[in-house]
This record gives structure tokens, C-alpha cells and sequence, in this order.
């Protein structure tokens, strides 16, 4: 991003702001008696949260910010001493790690301890079993949010009733114990009109990238832009506000025909729009960005930035029925999804907003997104008719970042997609008789 | 004296072995009408499935009988093996028999596993089964209601007969008799192992895969009357509960090989979803309803179940103590999430409470057990001399 703070859009600045009051707050919480939940980004109840005063950590967020901190070697090292297995979630064993070190947030304050873990099970199973080994470090207690998997694409009015009743009989009552008040339903339903203003905004920032050059990058810069939405800050002015000047910047940058922000400042000219599936790389997270921006590829789409919710369906929180949108919200989140239907959603991205190609990030981590990439990938080239690429990473081990080689792997796909516009485009062979983009594995 | 128990054992091996499911096909040829259900690990209702006229048959993937060719280009390394073998044998045409296949929601591999078997094999049915994680009657068991009404819907659509009271209420008690014979079966090995050796009651118990209820507990009972007539000493062993294979199953040799190191295995998760449920499921007025609580109320702890407001390691220690049993090997399949997340828990807990424990990870077609034979070897002798592993 910008070098400076003179260089930076107000919707950065207000970012950064509303982040550094955040992890304060949090900071000074015990002491002023403040109430914190922990919870996850996918499936969070933010506006409750909010609507009763309560603070939110969320341990995804701490985890991938020590990746970017290059914190989380150590931190897993640490969790995978004490018994825990190489093979799973490094998420987890990041913020087990970081617990064993001092807890020690991202501005370097302590973070405080749980008074409640609010367990949103949302596309993820991994979430259970995190909050069932934070529950043997904390004495507090834990609320269950079970929200059923939509495999068909399709929200049941059972499926509803089941996360409404939920909320109402146990989720609402332990919020409620914690904060030691009553919730004000109007309180909650004004934030839900924030939100609902906060994502039209966001949509329309994500619906940018269609135009030619696109003035954002729906991955690497999505990530940034869905940082309050995801987080701490879903239902508030300061959200809703930051909302209303990201699109207003972006579509300055559409007046003026300008490309995304890069890490090296405005890129040059657009030669790629890619679509990408799975979350990025945080160790690595610059690395693996100016491998796309240096190359003149813009990421037009993303699944990772739907993860927290999924918004350019049309779904939006209403306020006038509260626990319902709650609900489907829950049960929107990408990885919430079917197979099917998240194919059926990338092969939109990938038309809508005119793609040369779509990559695939598969992350060691994540089984959640990873399961079935492989198949994704044959099907949408079969669909769409546009090649498809594959790396693999991890989330936060550096261990799985291997840096020569998707490096070479994202030219080589590049260098494909430039063969094809200069000859014009044509089929695809299909994937078993090519030779050109072999499966390969990034991990050093 | 021959063994009184091998040609009910050579039976159940034969069923086990033979992967292009020879007694389904038999079963379908005699039900030209009936639907074959497959399922995934760890729990169906299967009440529900015979009820309807269908028969539910357990997939546990490949095991170390096939070579995965295909099944491995749709599947990074760091996924577990059971999804790579089950899409081989599905691409291969050994699983042509099922008309659907259920995966239950036991992890994010056989939830997604499901939404590529959709894309995979577009004419078969193949449904999520969405088990509850709230354990509340009013809530998580209304809503479990409701998935089996589904399912049952979904069945009913694809030609099998429509779900009745009644019918369900006799497939129920079909199952508990199933599931008392195999509790029998359990007791005996946890009493007298020397009779009945952990490696025989996993192939007895592993052929039902395949087995209407009924015919499973016929031959469940053969079994147990054959193993009674047994001249058996009882050997100095150490008694071990396994934990951690109840999805992918581990290779039959190893468990073999686990024997050979000295222990006897007195307890164990294998193919867990047979035994999800402890004790009979009433006769309720409401058969679906009754299915339902007892997922609820009575369902064994398993890493894929959320554990609310339990001690996590109460329900092992809990076994241990029943089975009286010297330590804990902890068996957990490679790359398998929930076993190996809830692993540290268990083992934190098992260490508090003073149980000797190992553990090793494996792969359904591992081919090697000398390591893990010594590494057994070492945790038996470790007991018997000093009555604890480390």
C-alpha cells in the first residue's frame, strides 16, 4: 500500500483508526470492565455484539496478522512442542502459539482474556475443535452457533428456524449474561441498517471491476477493503462510513481510468483480470501480491474476500427482520456452500467481470476451501472455456511459502494467458491431454 | 481342535474383502424395487434407510486393496486418504450399486467429498446429512427431525417407499437387536480378550457394512456362540482402549500387528457409527422423533461432536475405567482434523488422570507396521513394567 500517511485515501486512514481505537479498547477493556467475546469472522454476530457493548477478538484476524508479522513461524513451532499435530490448521496452532507467548495482539498490547467464546460454526469445522482447546486455557464459557451447511444453494425455512432458535434461546441469554443487560432489539436493528448500508457500498466497490481498466484488485486490495466488514466493525457509523468513502474513492479512480493501488503505488497497464479462489498467503503476503501487480494482473474477483459474507447475491441485513437476516447471513458465507454452488458462483465472476483466467490458491490449512479445488478446476475451464491455475501455500507457516516456486508457477500462467490473447483465445484442450499446466505444488 | 469361529470369521473376511460389494448386489437382485444406500463415516440413522425399504451400506473407502490412480489427481497431499479411495472405487464402478450415497457432517473432507460427488456422479443421489451440534430436543432435535424428513423425502423421489411410523418403529427394534449383539460382543471382548481377539470382532463386526440388521445380528450371535466354544487361556497382555480410526479405517494388518506387540485391544472406535448411540432407542409413538433423541441424549463423544458444556477426555477415561484398561493408543488417521485436533485435549487429560498413552498416525493403505509394532511393543512392555508409558 502507500508509503505514507499523506499518500494514503481517507478510507485508509479511517481504517487504520478505527482498528487502532479497536485493539485500545480492548487493551484498557478490564479495566474498565468491558466485556470481550471471542468469535469467529465467518458467521459473527457483530451487531450483537455491538448492540449489547460487547468487544469482539477474533482469533483468525490475530492469527493472520502475526503471519504478516512474520510471528507465526515461532508461534506454531511453539503449539506443534506442546503436542499438536503438523498436520492441521496452522490458524490454529498460530493462535494457540501466540496464547502460550503472552497473547500479545497486533499494536503489541496484551490481549485480554475471554468472557465468553462464541462459537459461530460456519462452513468450518476446524472452529469446534478451536474453541474446544480454547476452552481448556480459559475459564469461561462457551455458546454454540451451529449453522447447517447450505449444500443445495438453498436456505430452508428449517434452516432458519434452527440458527432463529438458537439465537433466541441460548446464543441472545449468554450475551446477555456476559454483558449483564437486556438486549435493545431497536439498538440491533439500527445497527443492522448500518450494515445493510455498509454492503451496498461494498457491493458496488466489488462491481467496480468490471470496468476496463479495473480501478480495484478484488483479492490482495479486497482483503483490505473487507477488513472492517469482516471484523470488529460490521453495524457501526465508522464501518458505514468507511464504506461510503471507499466508493466514492474507487470511483474517482473509475473517472479517472486508473488502475488498483498496488504495493508499489498505482499499477500500470491492465494485461491480466484474473479470477482467484482461496484465502492468500500472509507470511508472504507482499511477495505474493507483486508477483501479480509487477506482471500487470489484476485480480477482478475473489472467493476469500466472500468468506465473511456474501453480499453481490442480493442478501443485505434488514433490520426489520432482525434474527432472520442474521440467519442468512450465517448461512450465506462462501464456505458455507455446496461445491456446486460455489462453482456456479465463480463461473459468474469469471463471465461477469470478463476474466483471462482464474487461479487457484490452495492452501494446506484450509480443507474447508481446498477439498474439491482440484475438481473446480477441471469444471470451470470446461465451463468457461478460460484456463485455470493451481498453486499451493498454507495460511500463516512459512513452512509451505515456497517463494521460486509459485513464483514460477504464476509465470507460467501468465505466460499462457499471453499466448492466448495474442492468438486470439480458442478452446482449451481439456486438462488430462495438456502438458502446459502441470499440477505443482509451491511448498519448498 | 479347528477353530469353532472360522468359517463365521472367513465369511465376514470374504465380505470385507470383496470390494465390488457382492452381497449388495445379491441384495438388490432379490429387491429389484429397493434402493441402496451408501453412507460415509461415522453415523446415519440407518433405521430410517431400512424403513423405507432400502438397504444402508457403510463406505469406508479402499482401504490397502486398490491402487489409487484417479482418485489421487483430484486430491491435494495433505488430504487424508479415505476421499481419494472412496472417488476411485466410485470412478472405477466398484460403487455402481448405490443409488445415493449420504455424507454426514463429520468433517470439512467428507462434507466437500459430497459436493464432488454431485459433480462427479450427477445421476446418483447424493445428500449432506446434517447432524445436529445443538442438543437441545427443541432446537437441534427439531432440527435433526426435519433433516431425516428430507432425506427421507429425497429417497422417497428417487423410488423408495415412503416413510411410515410403523415400518420405522420395527427397523428400530431391528437395529437394537443389532446393536445388542454387538454390545455383547464388546463386553466379551473387554472380559475374556483371549477368546475373541479385537482383529476377528473388527472383520464380525465390519461385514454388517454390507447386512441388513437382522442378517448382521444372526451372524454377530454365530460368532459369539462360536468364540463361547472356544478352548481359551487367558495371556499376558496389556489392555488398551484405541482411539482416533473411527472414520478412514486403519489396515486390517495393523491391527494385527497392534495384537502381535502384546496388547489386547479392549475398546476401540473403529466403524464408531454402529455403536453411535448407547443403549436401545425406545419404541416411541413418534419413531423419527425417538431416532432423533437418541442422537441427542445418547450419542457417543466423538471428535466430530461438539462437546458443550462436558469435560472433554471424561467419556475416554470413562472407557478406560470400564474396560479396565492398562493404557490408550491413540490411532489416528494422517491429516485427519478432528482426530487430531481433539488429540492433544485427550491425551492433557489422560495425563492428569494417570493413563499410560502412545500414538501413531496412519493411512488405510499403509503398508509398513514394523515402527509401529515396536512403538506398541515398547508401550506394552512399558506398562507391564512399570505401569506407566513416559
Amino acid at each position: 500500500m502507500s508509503e505514507t500517511e499523506a499518500d494514503k485515501d481517507k478510507s485508509q486512514l479511517r481504517q487504520k483508526r478505527m482498528i487502532a481505537d479497536h485493539f485500545a479498547a480492548l487493551a484498557r477493556a478490564k479495566a474498565e470492565g468491558k466485556k470481550v467475546v471471542y468469535t469467529f469472522v465467518p458467521g459473527n454476530v457483530t451487531e450483537l455484539l455491538g448492540a449489547l457493548e460487547l468487544l469482539p477478538v477474533l482469533p483468525e484476524i490475530n492469527a493472520l496478522q502475526s503471519g504478516m508479522r512474520k510471528k507465526s513461524a515461532g508461534y506454531i513451532a511453539e503449539a506443534e512442542k506442546s503436542g499438536h499435530s503438523e498436520d492441521v490448521c496452522t490458524y490454529v496452532k498460530c493462535d494457540l502459539g501466540m496464547l502460550k507467548s503472552g497473547n500479545f495482539g497486533p499494536t503489541g498490547e496484551k490481549l485480554p482474556e475471554p468472557d465468553l467464546l462464541l462459537l459461530s460454526y460456519t462452513g468450518c469445522f476446524t472452529f469446534m475443535k478451536w474453541f474446544e482447546l480454547l476452552k481448556q486455557e480459559y475459564d469461561c464459557p462457551v455458546v454454540m452457533l451451529h449453522v447447517p451447511y447450505q449444500t443445495d444453494g438453498v436456505i430452508s425455512a428449517d434452516m432458519r428456524k434452527y440458527i432463529v432458535d438458537q439465537l433466541e434461546r441460548e446464543v441472545i441469554p449468554a450475551l446477555e449474561k456476559v454483558a449483564g443487560k437486556k438486549l435493545d432489539r431497536e439498538e440491533l436493528s439500527r445497527r443492522l441498517a448500518l450494515s445493510a448500508r455498509a454492503e451496498e457500498d461494498l457491493v458496488a466497490v466489488w462491481e467496480s471491476a468490471r470496468h476496463k481498466p479495473s480501478p480495484i484488485d478484488g483479492y490482495f486490495g479486497g482483503v483490505y477493503y473487507v477488513g472492517p466488514i469482516f471484523s470488529s466493525f460490521r453495524g457501526s457509523e465508522d464501518a458505514a462510513l468507511y464504506y461510503q468513502e471507499l466508493r466514492a474513492e474507487i470511483e474517482e479512480r473509475v473517472r479517472l481510468g486508473k488502475g488498483p493501488v498496488t504495493p508499489d503505488g498505482d499499477m500500470g497497464e491492465e494485461k491480466y483480470r484474473l479470477v482467484v479462489e482461496g484465502p492468500p498467503n500472509w507470511t508472504s503476503f507482499y511477495d505474493f501480491w507483486r508477483m501479480f501487480s509487477r506482471e500487470g494482473a489484476t485480480v477482478v474477483a475473489s472467493t476469500y474476500t466472500r468468506v465473511g459474507g456474501l453480499y453481490d447475491n442480493g442478501f443485505r441485513h434488514d433490520p426489520k427482520k432482525p434474527l432472520e437476516s442474521l440467519a442468512d447471513y450465517c448461512l450465506g458465507c462462501y464456505t458455507n456452500l455446496g461445491l456446486p454452488t460455489r462453482l456456479d458462483l465463480l463461473e459468474r465472476y469469471i463471465k461477469d467481470y470478463a476474466a483471462d483466467g482464474f487461479l487457484i490458491n490452495s492452501v494446506k490449512s484450509c480443507n474447508s476451501f481446498s477439498v474439491g479445488q482440484l475438481l473446480m478446476l477441471r469444471k470451470l475451464e470446461e465451463r468457461t472455456g478460460v484456463p485455470g491455475g493451481f498453486i499451493e501455500s498454507d495460511l500463516v507457516d512459512p513452512r509451505y511459502f515456497g517463494k521460486a516456486n509459485i513464483e514460477n508457477r504464476v509465470q507460467s500462467f501468465l505466460q499462457v494467458l499471453a499466448a492466448r490473447k495474442k492468438s486470439g483465445g480458442g478452446p482449451l484442450p481439456t486438462r488430462e491431454k495438456r502438458v502446459a499446466l502441470p499440477i505443482v505444488g509451491g511448498g519448498s | 481342535m479347528s477353530d469353532p469361529a472360522s468359517s463365521v470369521v472367513s465369511r465376514a473376511a470374504a465380505l470385507v474383502e470383496d470390494r465390488t460389494l457382492p452381497a449388495v448386489r445379491a441384495w438388490k437382485e432379490a429387491h429389484p424395487d429397493g434402493l441402496v444406500v451408501g453412507y460415509l463415516p461415522i453415523y446415519v440413522p440407518r433405521p430410517l434407510i431400512e424403513a423405507m425399504g432400502a438397504l444402508p451400506v457403510a463406505v469406508f473407502g479402499g482401504g490397502d486393496a486398490i491402487d489409487i490412480i484417479r482418485g489421487d489427481s483430484y486430491f491435494q497431499s495433505y488430504i487424508c486418504h479415505i476421499p481419494r479411495s472412496t472417488v476411485e472405487l466410485g470412478l472405477c464402478g466398484d460403487l455402481d450399486a448405490l443409488d445415493a450415497v449420504l455424507f454426514p457432517s463429520i468433517c470439512d473432507v467428507i462434507r466437500n467429498l459430497g459436493g464432488m460427488w454431485r459433480m462427479l456422479f450427477p445421476d446418483k443421489l447424493s445428500l449432506y446429512v446434517d447432524l445436529p451440534q445443538n442438543f437441545d430436543m427443541a432446537v437441534g432435535g427439531k432440527f435433526y427431525v426435519h433433516e431425516m424428513q428430507r432425506i427421507a423425502g429425497e429417497l422417497v423421489k428417487r423410488g423408495a417407499k415412503p416413510l411410515e411410523p410403523e415400518a420405522l418403529r420395527q427397523a428400530i427394534a431391528r437395529e437394537n437387536t443389532r446393536r445388542a449383539a454387538i454390545a455383547e460382543l464388546d463386553l466379551l471382548r473387554r472380559t475374556e480378550p483371549w477368546r475373541v481377539k479385537a482383529s476377528e470382532a473388527y472383520l464380525v463386526i465390519r461385514a454388517g457394512a454390507t447386512l441388513p440388521a437382522a442378517e448382521h445380528e444372526a451372524m454377530v450371535r454365530e460368532f459369539l456362540a462360536a468364540v463361547r466354544q472356544r478352548e481359551a487361556r487367558p495371556v499376558d497382555n496389556v489392555r488398551v482402549v484405541l482411539v482416533g480410526s473411527f472414520c478412514e479405517q486403519p489396515p486390517f494388518d495393523l491391527i494385527r500387528a497392534l495384537e502381535r506387540s502384546g496388547c489386547d485391544i479392549v475398546d476401540d472406535d473403529f466403524q464408531l457409527g454402529l455403536r453411535m448411540i448407547d443403549g436401545d432407542i425406545p419404541g416411541d409413538d413418534d419413531p423419527i422423533e425417538a431416532l432423533s433423541r437418541a442422537y441427542l441424549e445418547r450419542g457417543r463423544d466423538t471428535a466430530s461432536r461438539y462437546i458443550g458444556d462436558l469435560v472433554k477426555g471424561a467419556g475416554l477415561i470413562g472407557r478406560v475405567k470400564a474396560s479396565h484398561a492398562d493404557g490408550v493408543i491413540f490411532a489416528a488417521a494422517s491429516f485427519c482434523d478432528p482426530a487430531l485436533l481433539d488429540q492433544p485435549m485427550l491425551e492433557h487429560a489422560l495425563t492428569k488422570a494417570g493413563v499410560p498413552h502412545t500414538s501413531f498416525k496412519f493411512a488405510e493403505n499403509t503398508g509398513q507396521f514394523q515402527v509401529i509394532r515396536e512403538q506398541a511393543g515398547a508401550f506394552s512392555d512399558a506398562v507391564k513394567l512399570w505401569g506407566a508409558a513416559s
